[in-house]
Order: structure tokens, then C-alpha cells, then sequence
């Protein structure tokens, strides 16, 4: 997942499937064709922290830069829907384990070189060699002989130097001609076509491994619909569009320049004076009272994103381990209000496990996400109780006080139990001491989908050893249900195998989902017709001027 | 004078050391978290990152000897990279230009606005000028310095859209009308008082009566005998803020994205740059001494009765 630095460890602000065509041009296909042909436009961004290698980009400065530069083997509609092939000619399997991927002819990188099979092949084995460092690297660990191109350091941050892997190269790759490859992956995964479009598995050119990847990332070469023209730290980074793009998404304006900011309140007040033509999320101080919609009007662009504000429970401290404590204290929460009063309804209040705009999610299943004071409180006296102080925990650098305030509040309105809420000072405190599982009341987290598929917001969160189960969630037949789920022939069946674990998942409360996140940006006059990603990126191959 | 200088300039070398050690210790040492904690999102780092930052940055060493490390390069001007690999001396290369020349736009105003309205209400005490620049300083001493930037943008550059409401990379002197101002607002205003409260003492001195009854010229008794001995406290004021200007202004260059120290120290704070944080706050330490050098030596220039030895 990527993360915003604005927000210090929020969930990125991401966004949303909404097509937004704004209102005030006459005619249905959107702008003038001779504007748009040579337009020009300015977006917000922040400056990338690490040079643009996209298995090495882990938040959003730099994911947005590298998701405009390249295009992968599958891209994510703009409105949510099932991944559709993009340089993927065909993914074919038969078991989902074993992948033939043909790539279409003919496509090139920025620098004229034709994308190949060995491309993909060699960025991924760059990525999962541990030595290289990649934050990226967990995305690979899906493929077979992965464990082989990790090294354990011996001491951890001692002295010593973690060995060499065992081998340079994954063994699940394989290449059988220029445009085609074959991945053998360690255990059957249906969602793994999905997962293809993630920006961690875009093809390298062979520039890349002539040198380092911070030369490679200061001046990066992609294959997707614009190149890159100039960065200039902390001021600028220039985009124009590659004209010798073949695929669906061409450019239809020229040049977009990424003006890079350190306050959003900045980018806002150039978007209303005119020196900005899109702001992703605009500022907190704009939402009160809709300000932003009476400062744009039909220019303010209101979508939901695919991410969730959740409060997780530490399974590992005895005091939470009676489910109907859990479900008592996941009824006592008012999200209504918390959404209205808080969020000016700027977020809505969350009524299923996966979010809603996911394939594969059912929107509603979630019965412990209701608002039920009685309920709540029956569950409550069944269950074997809570003695002292429960303490809801968040980060303090990012806005959560008011949330989670609420939420304790709330908990201790209908349950009579002696609740508050603590701030933890910073993202890097609460992360630490989440990851050795120290803490002692339900905490603050947020997740914000890889890739669209709700088997990603299973996995990752209440199968046993998934990367952020960071409350040590278990149940044994959640675990079969996701393993056999993952492991399924087509996505279908593995989507009702899912919707039965989270049945399961349900019945446990081991967390508990708060709002959906959403996103509020805007648009400068110039622009007639644009749309938003799957994740709430313009989508800059849309914008007609 | 040339052993006075002498001395004050040994004088900086354990400050300076004391000074970085504490720094770095405190950055580097007991920062409390792990460096990789927040560094990957709501997941752990994998561990081929972690070690390889591990051993880039000499984290798996004793902090001294990481610090005697860090010296030895400061001395050769290498400030170290950022986590990303970002050359140190590049960003202060790029951001300290920026600081500098705002730095300097705001004290030109505030030296060139404080002091008129200074001297002139020192003059004619208890006068209506007298009074607004009281009650005019009065009010900006008690906005909050990002409530007049807020407002000053908003103002002339959203609503009359007479200036862009940020400043441009380049940074051409016409955009930095605005954050100057905004940056030196507060400072304005005491300088103002300052001056005031200077002028209208000295002038009952003695040998302000003894100039005019000598039947000088209200000029030259004003702008030569006046003006020079009341410019000793604004001096200070002057030299210290510009040391503090110089520091950076986390609100003003965020408020109009100027890419300016400040901001970007601010920024290193919260990415947990640790590098880059030392560095900077090094330069400021070097920054500050040498300013505070520069004004002792300018109260001599002015008071020919202060000596050093």
C-alpha cells in the first residue's frame, strides 16, 4: 500500500471510481479538439522521497509519477471494475498456478526499445533479490523460488552482514520467446491476473540494469502513455506525451506538469486563482461548512475511494478475546454520526468488510457494523464483560483525534464501560509498537487496497501470517476458507469462497470497520472533461481541455 | 579588535561541537522508534531494505562512532545523502538561495517600514501618527503570522488576483513582495516600537538640546546626531531576526510553497530524514553564531565609545 505524506500515515488519500465530466461545455464529447491536441495542463503532487523505481515506490508522490509513466500487463478500469488486459495480449492458466503470459507486439519503452518478455522477467527478479532492497519486494512472494532470493541478516542490526541468497533469480520465471513468459507461482493464487496491474510489475528497459537504479530513477524511461521530461527537486516534474503509444489510454492533451507542493492549502489557493488545473484532495480547512463547493461549484469533484477507517482489536491481549465483547463494542459506534458531525459527510459510514467498490465484495455484510444500542448492550451483559480503562489509540500527527474521540464516546454512552481515547505522538511510535504487538485497547488502522480484488482485503488482514494481521487474528476455518479461496480455478469461485470467510470474519468481529473513505478535488475551468482512477488519480489520458 | 575577533571566533568551535554532537544524538540516538517503522505503510519493511539502509547508514554502529563519522565528512563539506540516496549538500544547495533572498526582502521591509513609522511617531509624540502606528503595531503583534499570510494570499492573490498566490521557482523579487511582508510583519511592529520609544528618549538628551541650540538643521540633528544613537536596540533586533529569518519560515514558505529551509527541515522532520535534519540544523547553529558575532561587531561601528580588546 502507498502512502500519503501529507496525511503522516493516514490512509493515502486515494480515490475513486466516479467519471466527472463537468457540466459546462455544450457539446456531449467534451472539450475542443484543437485546445486539447497541444493543451497543457498543471496538476498537484509532493516530491517523490526515493528516486522513481516503481518496485522501490512505497507512497503516493512518487506511486502517482510512475503510474502516468508506465503501463503494466493489466490495467484497473476507472470505475472499479474486473482488471482488463493492457501490454497483455492473453493470461492463460488452467490450475492458477501456472500462467502463459503473451505481451502484444510491437510496444515500446520511451527510449524506442521494444518491450519484451525478458523485461518483465528480469524487473521482477531486480525486485525480489533482497540485496536490492526493493520496498516493493512482498509483492513477488507469490512466485515460486522467492524464498531463494531472500538473506536473513544473522543479527538482525547487529554487526554482521546478511549472506547471499541462495540464487539470483526466481525460478517461477521463465521466458519461452520475445513475447511471451511463463510464471510458476508456489501455491495456487486466482487473483494473481489482478494483482498483475500493481505498479510493483511493470516491465524495465534494458537501460535499467546498465546502471543504478538511482540514475534510472532520476530520469526513468517507462512504456506507459506519457515520458518524462525533467524533474527538478521539490519544484517541477514534466510529463509530455509519447507518441508512439499504441495502446487504449493515448494522450489526447500534450504536456502535464506536476508542480510539487509542500502544503495542499498552497495548491488549493492556486486552483482558485486559476495557476493550478487539478488538486487530487483539497484541504481540510476547505471542508468545513462545503466551503469547496461554493469555491468551485461545478468544478468540485466528490468521490468515494477504496479505503476503510478501522479500529482493530489486539487479539492478543486477554481482555478482547470474547467475540461478543467485540461485536457489543462494534454496535455501540455511531458511524452516522461520526460521518455527519466530523466528516461533513464527507465520508460515509462503512457496512461491509471489504470496501464496497472492490470486486468481489458484498456490500452490507457486515452485521456488526450497525448502529444497535440495545443490542449492544444485551451482547454486552452476556459477554464476559470489561473491567478498567479502555483506551482507543491513534497516531496524533494525522487528524484522528476527533474520530476516535467520537468512537470512545460513544462506546462509553452505550456500554457504560470507562472509555477514551490516547494519541500515540507520532506514525512511527504507534507503527513500532503495533508490529510487536504491545498494544492494549483497540487501535487505529486503515487499509487501502494493492489491487482490486476483495481477496486483498482478507488476506492481507485476518488470514494468519498476513502482512498487516497486525492483532494476531486467527481462526482456523477463516484460514481454510481463504487458503482454499486463493487457491480456487477462476475468480469466480474464489469470490464465494471469500464471501464465506467473511461470514466467519463477521461472527468474530476481530475488527471493527468505521467509514469509507472519500475524496473531494477539483478542477480549473480550463478543463471540460476529466475522469478519476480506481484509486482517485486523474486519470490524465482522459483530461480534454 | 583583530584579538577580540580572534577569540570570539575560537569561542565557536566547542559551541559548534557541543552543539552537533547534541543534535545528532538527540536525532539519530534517542528519537524514539525504529527508523523503519512508518517507512513502508501499514506493513513491516521487508528485510532486504532494512538491511541494506542498515548498513548504508552505519545504523548497526555505536552512535559515536556514527557521530565521529558524520564529522569527519562535515569537514570535508559532505553532508551525507537522505535515505533515498539525495545528495544533503544539493538540497541545502537549492533551498538555502531560496531562504536567503526572502529572508532579505522581509527584513528590507520590515527595516525599511519599521523604522519610518519608528522615528517618525518618536518625533511627534502623543500625535495621531504617534497613535495609529501604536495601535497599528498593536494589532499585528497580536495576529498569529499565519493569519495575516492566509489573508494577505487570499486577499491579492484569490480575490483582486494581484500577485499568484504562490511564488514561482524562480523566485523574481515582484512575488516575494508578499511573504516578505507577511514574514516580517511581526517583527515590523516592534521594531517600530523600538525605535519609538529610542527616538523620543533621546531626543531630551543633552546633546540633542545642544545641537539644536547650536541652530543645526532639524535634518541633520535628526538624521545624524538622533538617528545613529537610537540605532543600537534596533540593531539587535534586526541582527537576531535576520539569524531567525535565516533559520527558514516553516509557515511562510508553506503558505506561499516557497521551497525555502524551513520547509524543508519541517518536511525531514516528519519523513523521519534523519540526515538531512542534522544537516540543516547544523548550518542554522553556524548561521546564528556568525550572526551574533556580526552584530556585537556592528554596535562598535555605530557607538564609537564601545571598544573590544
Amino acid at each position: 500500500m502507498r502512502v500519503s505524506k501529507r496525511t503522516s500515515g493516514a490512509v493515502a488519500l486515494g480515490a475513486a471510481v466516479a467519471l466527472i465530466a463537468s457540466g459546462c461545455s455544450g457539446s456531449d464529447d467534451g472539450g475542443d479538439a484543437g485546445n486539447t491536441a497541444d493543451g497543457a495542463i498543471v496538476i498537484d503532487g509532493t516530491q517523490p522521497e526515493v528516486p522513481l523505481v516503481p518496485a522501490n515506490t512505497t507512497e503516493t508522490g512518487g506511486g502517482a509519477i510512475i503510474d502516468y509513466l508506465w503501463t503494466g500487463l493489466v490495467e484497473y478500469p476507472n470505475n472499479g471494475g474486473a482488471p482488463q488486459n493492457a501490454v497483455a495480449e492473453s493470461i492463460e492458466t488452467t490450475d492458477s498456478k501456472v500462467y502463459t503470459i503473451k505481451i502484444k507486439k510491437g510496444l515500446k519503452f520511451h527510449d524506442g526499445s521494444e518491450v519484451k518478455a525478458a523485461n518483465f522477467t528480469k524487473a521482477w527478479n531486480w525486485a525480489a533479490y533482497s540485496p536490492n532492497g526493493a520496498q516493493n519486494a512482498s509483492f513477488f512472494a507469490d512466485i515460486q523460488g522467492f524464498a531463494d532470493v531472500q538473506s536473513e541478516d544473522p543479527d538482525a542490526d547487529g554487526p554482521q552482514k546478511a549472506p547471499e541468497p541462495k540464487a539470483k533469480e526466481m525460478s517461477g520465471l521463465k521466458v519461452v520467446d520475445d513475447y511471451t513468459f511463463e510464471v510458476t507461482l508456489s501455491a495456487p493464487t486466482a487473483v494473481f491476473p489482478t494483482k498483475l496491474g500493481y505498479s510493483a510489475f511493470v516491465p524495465l528497459p534494458d537501460v535499467f540494469f546498465t546502471q543504478t537504479p538511482d540514475e534510472f530513477g532520476k530520469k526513468p524511461v517507462g512504456n506507459g502513455p506519457v515520458k518524462f521530461v525533467s524533474w527538478e527537486d521539490d519544484v517541477m516534474i514534466k510529463l509530455t506525451r509519447f507518441d508512439d503509444y499504441t495502446l487504449r489510454d493515448k494522450m489526447k492533451i500534450k504536456d502535464v506538469d506536476v508542480k510539487l507542493y509542500q502544503e495542499d492549502t498552497a495548491a488549493y489557493n492556486d486552483l482558485l486563482a486559476g495557476n493550478l488545473d487539478f488538486q487530487q484532495q483539497v484541504p481540510v480547512s476547505a471542508l468545513a461548512g462545503d466551503k469547496w463547493k461554493n469555491d468551485l461549484g461545478e468544478r468540485a469533484i466528490q468521490s468515494t475511494t477504496p479505503s476503510t477507517g478501522i479500529i482493530a482489536f489486539p487479539m492478543y491481549d486477554a481482555k478482547f478475546k470474547d467475540p461478543k465483547l467485540r461485536k457489543a463494542i462494534s454496535l455501540a459506534v455511531n458511524r452516522q454520526e461520526i460521518t455527519d458531525k466530523i466528516f461533513f459527510g464527507n465520508r460515509t459510514p462503512a457496512d461491509s468488510w471489504a470496501n464496497p467498490l472492490t470486486p468481489g465484495a458484498v456490500a452490507g455484510n457486515c452485521t456488526a457494523c450497525q448502529f444497535n444500542a440495545d443490542e449492544a448492550k444485551r451482547l454486552y451483559a452476556e459477554s464476559s464483560g470489561y473491567q478498567g480503562e479502555m483506551v482507543f489509540y491513534y497516531n496524533a500527527d494525522a487528524s484522528h483525534k476527533d474520530w476516535m474521540e467520537a468512537v470512545a464516546q460513544s462506546v462509553k454512552n452505550v456500554l457504560g464501560i470507562n472509555a477514551r481515547a490516547e494519541g500515540i505522538p507520532t506514525f512511527a511510535v504507534f507503527r513500532q509498537q503495533i508490529n510487536a504487538h504491545k498494544m492494549t485497547g483497540p487501535y487505529r488502522a486503515g487499509w487501502q487496497q494493492d489491487y482490486p480484488d476483495v481477496e486483498n482485503w482478507v488476506n492481507p488482514l485476518y488470514v494468519k501470517g498476513g502482512s498487516s494481521n497486525d492483532g494476531l487474528y486467527s481462526n482456523p476455518q477463516v484460514d481454510a476458507l481463504a487458503k482454499e479461496a486463493s487457491g480456487a480455478a477462476n475468480l469466480d469461485e474464489a469470490h464465494k469462497k471469500f464471501a464465506e470467510a467473511v461470514k466467519l470474519i463477521d461472527a468474530d468481529v476481530p475488527s471493527i470497520p468505521v467509514y469509507f473513505q472519500g475524496q473531494q478535488s477539483g478542477h480549473s475551468d480550463k478543463i471540460k472533461k476529466v475522469e478519476l482512477t480506481n484509486v482517485g488519480e486523474i486519470d490524465i489520458t482522459s483530461v480534454e481541455l | 579588535m583583530g584579538r577580540y575577533l580572534l577569540r570570539r571566533l575560537l569561542q565557536l568551535v566547542p559551541v559548534f561541537i557541543g552543539t552537533t554532537l547534541l543534535i545528532y544524538v538527540l536525532v539519530w540516538v534517542m528519537v524514539p522508534g525504529d527508523p523503519f517503522a512508518g517507512k513502508c505503510g501499514e506493513r513491516p519493511c521487508p528485510p532486504g531494505f532494512v538491511a541494506m539502509m542498515t548498513e548504508k547508514f552505519q545504523l548497526d554502529q555505536p552512535w559515536y562512532v556514527q557521530y565521529a563519522t558524520y564529522m569527519k565528512n562535515l569537514f570535508q563539506g559532505d553532508f551525507g545523502t537522505t535515505w533515498s540516496g539525495r545528495s544533503i549538500n544539493d538540497i541545502i544547495a537549492t533551498a538555502y538561495p531560496n531562504t536567503l533572498k526572502l529572508a532579505l526582502v522581509a527584513l528590507a521591509i520590515e527595516a525599511l517600514i519599521g523604522l519610518t513609522a519608528g522615528v517618525l511617531s518618536g518625533l511627534r509624540r502623543n500625535g495621531f501618527l504617534d497613535n495609529l502606528v501604536l495601535v497599528s503595531t498593536l494589532f499585528l503583534i497580536a495576529l498569529p503570522i499565519f493569519v495575516v499570510g492566509f489573508l494577505l494570499q487570499w486577499l491579492f492573490g484569490v480575490q483582486w488576483g494581484l500577485v499568484k498566490p504562490t511564488v514561482s521557482a524562480e523566485m523574481p523579487f515582484s512575488e516575494l513582495l508578499v511573504p516578505g511582508f507577511v514574514l516580517g510583519s511581526a517583527s515590523m511592529a516592534y521594531i517600530a516600537r523600538v525605535a519609538r520609544t529610542s527616538i523620543s528618549e533621546n531626543r531630551r538628551s543633552d546633546y540633542v538640546r545642544t545641537a539644536i541650540a547650536k541652530g543645526l538643521p532639524m535634518r541633520r540633528v535628526v538624521g545624524v546626531h538622533l538617528l545613529r544613537n537610537s540605532l543600537i536596540p534596533v540593531i539587535t533586533l534586526l541582527g537576531t531576526d535576520l539569524g531567525a529569518l535565516m533559520g527558514g519560515a516553516i509557515v511562510t514558505e508553506g503558505i506561499f510553497n516557497i521551497r525555502g529551509i524551513g520547509g524543508t527541515v519541517y518536511q525531514a522532520i516528519t519523513t523521519k530524514e534523519s540526515a538531512t535534519v542534522v544537516s540543516i540544523v547544523v548550518i542554522l547553529v553556524l548561521v546564528y553564531l556568525l550572526m551574533n558575532l556580526l552584530v556585537d561587531l556592528l554596535y562598535a561601528a555605530l557607538d564609537p565609545r564601545i571598544r573590544y580588546e
